[in-house]
């Protein structure tokens, strides 16, 4: 079960240029974050998507803007392909109330409900409930929305996996499955975890259709994810993609990388998809230098702006704390 | 260009080692390069930097622990030529912990620690001489602490939280209060009860001599409904108490006889046993008066009684009624059944069992209406002597005033003494003034030998 | 009107499909079976399976469903058959229904309502027979009702239904089959307070849900010794009506706290310290608690019931606080 779909079309540049420039402000974002953290300026988890953009910026192209997204705990990739603005997202990193999630969700969780991006879900397979949810809303209320629901390959392990799965296939609910596998949940290699490896071979148990493509090849994710998304959008029931991908960095900044080995990492990054896709494009003609210096600039500028954005935010006031709990904020304990 | 410092790896990492430069100076570094390698306790992770430039001057050596922030080497643009400078720490290295002693787990050591013990000093009687918990505990028992010089530390008095702020309220000690409540604590009845009892010295105002107070109670309209308002409440007994008056002072023809009570022996053998005693325990004048006033009913059987179809029928056993005043105000005359055979401690813990439940309403019928004569003791806030109104059917009261200091002449000797007035109200159709002079004198018998009561 | 607790859920959940029809039904057995407990006979037939949904044993899976939905705009009321299948859900209910408000700023507002049957007293063993609506109590961005009377079981979803957060009703089993007669024109009510069930002055007797009935008859036994108990049922667990709880012990001095879960860091426990922090200088003596025994529920009967509070467990606990020993 590999992708059927061609990815050999001619590379059009504006595609082109938009992915580059969607992977490169991910990649930027992160290696911004990472100096950040190590100054203490951010806390908490941050894990780092790095290695792995080719899968939010390919994906997020396929879906309208009426189609949900449901996300992981490793979702600034998503956050920002998604289209939620940089500064929204960096100043969530600051814990600011002028972050995504006005602070209180962190690198965790992004929340846009304008742009129904349904959140960084930091439980695995915690995710995949709600996405039934959301899909299960739209088909009653006759909506023509796709929900995605990104997770990673340790979901798989876990019986929500399995519940939702069988449950979005019996109803036939609008729901695209979108699984990065990048062998690790946290330190634990999938072979060390799962009876079959095969994910998407697992998921074709459940009567839906399921292919694994490429996940360092932004085009093929692409292509894969719309082809996908029309055919749940023409009501042919949830379908499955397994998108085989990698990190470079640890699960979460500076955990240790005791249970994989340098070479398997090094190995790995000769796939970069980012120098990959950008020497695809210059092989098509379709790519400058002048283009990459510019993407990197803007790219820059956008993080530097992002980064004042977030600095001279607010802090929510402690007596606001309570905040949130419930809808009306006089409800009690 | 500008410093490159100990990175934060973790939000619980406050310092880290320099484990292993990859650098040295005069190298060229650019953005994302590894530099460094860190041990933060949890693992050794590379570190990189964020700046492109050449490394002009490393600051710490490896093997050096360091602050989150602490410089760790000088970065250049590479235009002056970075001599090798000898590498000085930024922080001294931590000392290394001192090895710790094989003998004892971190708990035991621990506890080793707090009770003041050396570790090294203690015979271990673990698996090859460890020092277990066990030999720590047993040599802080060998080496006994310091105790306070105190004397025996008082018992605390178990009472309710309402009854302390009520004692606090009404300035009574809480440790002279006996209890009534669950396991023995002091209810807020308790502390009301108390404070009637003993209240202040008398003041000028309830100097009053020979008032005549109306002490029987109605029978059993004290449980009012629960429903009706307290003011509702307070008619209903003030109304069902004048009825019970009326009919006493209009079918009982009173007499009354008066004599007043040397009460120094009483008093004198009340302390001396109360010395023995723990607080809670400690015998009140009520206690020695309510008992000698039902031995004296035995010896007079003729005042304890009921008169019913115009003539006396007689009680062998004293059923003493007590006069519990009522808030706001009300009166009920509960008995304490066989008062005349129970003991000082037993009569004195009835007595506070029925002024609590009086006080709550939850008196039992039997308590209403077996009373075979009844007391009315003023106590220490009353008046000197009191002329009651006899509790149909019964055919006498016992009115006893507040213990009052007077001169009193003994021996041909004048001396301050305390002494109580005793008064007997007696129905003539019953008995005359004799019989209640001899009441009277028993009384005074009986409180010269408290021993017997 | 004469009806029962289960027929007075029922019409409150055929007038919520009927008004507004972003609600739907769904949990294991609640179309054709029509519901474990027979609540939802005949739903299925009036609204149709678009509606009243049977779901698979998924316990996490339409739970969560039940969560997203609620978030898309739907007004999901969900069904878990008893209170321990919740526990497979656990993970839907605490880390998302009660935490997306919070840790979304605002944006994702969760009106879900769960409905799970609770409680013991069937001879059903320890599996089914647990009190764990304390437990749900102690997360903050849930609400928790435990419906006692026909008016609350009548008259509590709507109110669920209109909130804009998650509301878990605790339905206790051994209420279902209870009688007696509702107004004809019974309507929605508060999910805020605690209700005095019977006035009285010497002591509190505050308990909720399938201890209602025996606290009452408690406290009409309480009356025959001359002791005056007033009855509170909390009817909510979160909030929790504190000001209701500290006005009666601060009339009647003493309290008893009813509370058919387990004894060690219970809903009991929770009313006693806020009497303690609330009301201490009122108190005339200790706070009481009639709690379940500390045992996974037995099957044998005469073992069961020993686990489970009793009205004269509560009578004899009232005496004791009140001090009229034996």
């Amino acid at each position: 079960m590999t992708t059927t779909v061609d990815t050999t079309r001619a590379l059009d540049r504006e595609r082109g240029l938009a992915l580059l420039r969607q992977m490169t402000l991910i990649r930027r974002f992160e290696e911004k974050c990472v100096q950040l953290y190590s100054a203490g300026t951010i806390r908490g988890f941050v894990h780092l998507y790095i290695g792995e953009e080719a899968v939010a910026a390919g994906a997020m192209r396929a879906l309208t803007p009426d189609d949900a997204v449901v996300s992981t705990y490793r979702e600034h990739g998503h956050a920002l392909a998604r289209g939620i603005p940089t500064r929204a997202v960096m100043a969530e990193m600051f814990g600011k109330v002028e972050g995504c999630s006005g602070g209180r969700g962190g690198s965790m969780h992004l929340f846009d409900v304008g742009s129904r991006f349904y959140g960084g879900n930091a439980i695995v397979a915690g995710g995949l409930p709600l996405a039934l949810g959301l899909a299960l809303a739209d088909d009653m209320r006759g909506r023509d929305a796709v929900t995605a629901c990104f997770f990673g390959d340790g979901a798989v392990a876990e019986g929500e996996f399995h519940e939702t799965l069988n449950l979005a296939a019996l109803w036939r609910l609008p729901v695209l499955f979108l699984c990065e596998n990048n062998l690790y949940a946290m330190g634990t290699a999938i072979e060390r975890a799962q009876s079959q490896t095969d994910v998407a071979l697992r998921a074709s148990s459940y009567e839906m259709p399921a292919w694994s493509v490429d996940g360092m090849d932004v085009l093929a994710v692409e292509d894969a994810t719309r082809a996908a998304a029309e055919a749940v959008r023409a009501g042919g029931g949830p379908h499955f993609l397994e998108l085989r991908t990698y990190r470079f960095r640890a699960h979460s900044l500076y955990d240790p990388d005791r249970y994989r080995t340098k070479d398997e990492i090094r190995q790995w990054m000769q796939r970069d998809p980012l120098p990959a896709f950008v020497e695809r494009m210059r092989a098509a003609g379709s790519l400058t230098d002048a283009d990459v210096t510019a993407i990197e600039d803007e790219v820059a500028a956008e993080i530097t702006d992002a980064v004042d954005y977030a600095q001279s935010g607010h802090e929510e006031p402690v007596t606001s704390l309570t905040r949130w709990v419930y809808s009306d904020a006089g409800a009690g304990t | 260009m500008g410093e490159f410092v100990m990175p934060s790896l973790g939000a619980d990492m406050t310092e880290g080692t320099l484990l292993e430069w990859l650098v040295k100076p005069g190298d060229e570094v650019h953005r994302g390069d590894i530099v460094a390698v860190v041990d933060t306790d949890k693992a050794a992770i590379e570190v990189e930097c964020f700046e492109d430039g050449v490394v002009a001057e490393l600051l710490v050596p490896p093997g050096t622990r360091v602050p989150v922030g602490a410089p760790l080497a000088r970065f250049g643009d590479g235009a002056a030529a970075p001599a090798v400078a000898a590498p000085t720490p930024a922080a001294p290295a931590a000392p290394a912990a001192p090895a710790a002693p094989a003998v004892a787990s971190p708990l035991v050591r621990h506890l080793a620690h707090t009770a003041g013990i050396d570790v090294s000093t203690v015979n271990g009687t673990g698996p090859d001489g460890v020092v277990t918990r066990a030999d720590v505990e047993a040599a802080r028992v060998a080496v006994p602490l310091p105790r306070p010089d105190t004397a025996a530390p008082g018992r605390r008095v178990p009472a309710s939280p309402l009854a302390r702020r009520r004692a606090l309220d009404l300035g009574i000690a809480i440790d002279t209060v006996a209890g009534s409540g669950p396991n023995g604590s002091v209810t807020v009845a308790d502390v009301d009860a108390a404070a009637a009892a003993r209240n202040a010295p008398s003041t000028p105002e309830a100097e009053a001599t020979h008032a005549e107070a109306p002490q029987q109670p109605p029978t059993p309209t004290v449980t009012v409904p629960a429903e009706t308002s307290a003011a509702d409440r307070n008619a209903a007994m003030r109304r069902a108490i004048g009825e019970l008056m009326a009919r006493s002072k209009r079918e009982i023809p009173h007499y009354y006889v008066t004599t007043t009570i040397d009460l120094s022996a009483a008093l004198s053998w009340m302390r001396d046993v109360n010395t023995r005693r723990p607080v809670s325990e400690r015998l009140v004048p009520a206690a020695l008066l309510l008992k000698a006033s039902a031995l004296a009913a035995r010896a007079v059987p003729e005042l304890n009684g009921f008169w019913v179809d115009d003539h006396l029928e007689r009680c062998d056993h004293v059923h003493l009624g007590v006069a519990v005043s009522l808030r706001p105000s009300g009166l009920v005359a509960p008995a304490i059944l066989d008062a005349d055979i129970l003991d000082l401690d037993t009569l004195m813990k009835g007595l506070r069992d029925v002024v609590t439940r009086a006080r709550s309403g939850r008196l039992r019928r039997t308590e209403m209406t077996d009373g075979t004569l009844t007391v009315t003791n003023l106590g220490d806030n009353g008046a000197e002597s009191v002329l009651g109104v006899i509790f149909p059917p019964q055919v006498a009261l016992v009115g006893l005033g507040r213990i009052v200091e007077r001169p009193w002449a003994s021996g041909g000797m004048l001396a301050a003494r305390p002494t109580v007035t005793a008064t007997l109200s007696g129905d003539h159709r019953a008995t005359d003034g004799h019989a209640g002079s001899r009441y009277l004198a028993a009384l005074d018998d009986l409180l010269q030998s408290p021993e017997k009561l | 009107m004469n009806t029962t607790y289960r027929e007075a859920i029922r019409s409150a959940l055929s007038e919520a499909l009927e008004s507004d029809d972003r609600v739907f039904l769904m949990g294991e057995d609640v179309g054709r079976y029509g519901g474990c407990f027979a609540v939802s006979l005949g739903l299925l037939e009036q609204f149709g399976p678009d509606r009243i949904r049977d779901a698979p044993l998924s316990e996490s899976a339409f739970v969560g469903a039940g969560v997203g939905a609620a978030m898309a705009g739907m007004r999901p009321i969900v069904e878990i058959m008893t209170v321990n299948f919740s526990l497979l859900a656990l993970d839907q209910i605490m880390n998302n229904a009660a935490t997306l408000l919070h840790m979304s700023g605002g944006q994702c507002a969760v009106p879900l309502v769960l409905r799970i049957p609770t409680g013991g007293g069937r001879q059903v063993a320890a599996q089914h027979s647990h009190s764990l609506d304390g437990w749900f109590a102690h997360i903050p961005g849930l609400r928790v009702v435990t419906p006692a009377t026909l008016e609350d079981a009548r008259g509590m979803l709507a109110t669920a239904l209109a909130d804009p957060d998650p509301v878990l009703i605790f339905e206790h089993a051994s209420l279902y089959p209870m009688s007696g007669s509702l107004d004809d024109d019974a309507g929605p009510v508060d999910l805020d307070r605690a209700a005095v069930r019977r006035h009285g002055t010497d002591v509190s007797l505050i308990t909720y849900g399938g201890t209602l009935p025996m606290t009452v008859e408690a406290a009409t036994t309480l009356q025959d010794d001359g002791i005056d108990a007033e009855v509170i049922d909390l009817r909510t667990l979160r909030p929790l009506d504190e000001a209701t709880v500290l006005e009666s012990v601060s009339r009647t001095h003493r309290a008893v706290i009813v509370d058919e879960g387990w004894r060690s860091g219970s809903i009991s426990a929770e009313v006693s310290a806020r009497i303690i922090e609330g009301a201490f200088y009122e108190l005339d003596a200790p706070v009481a608690r009639v709690c379940s025994a500390e045992v996974p529920m037995p099957y044998a009967h005469q073992l069961e019931q020993a686990a489970l509070p009793s009205a004269d467990r509560v009578v004899a606990a009232a005496r004791e606080v009140v001090g009229a020993h034996g």
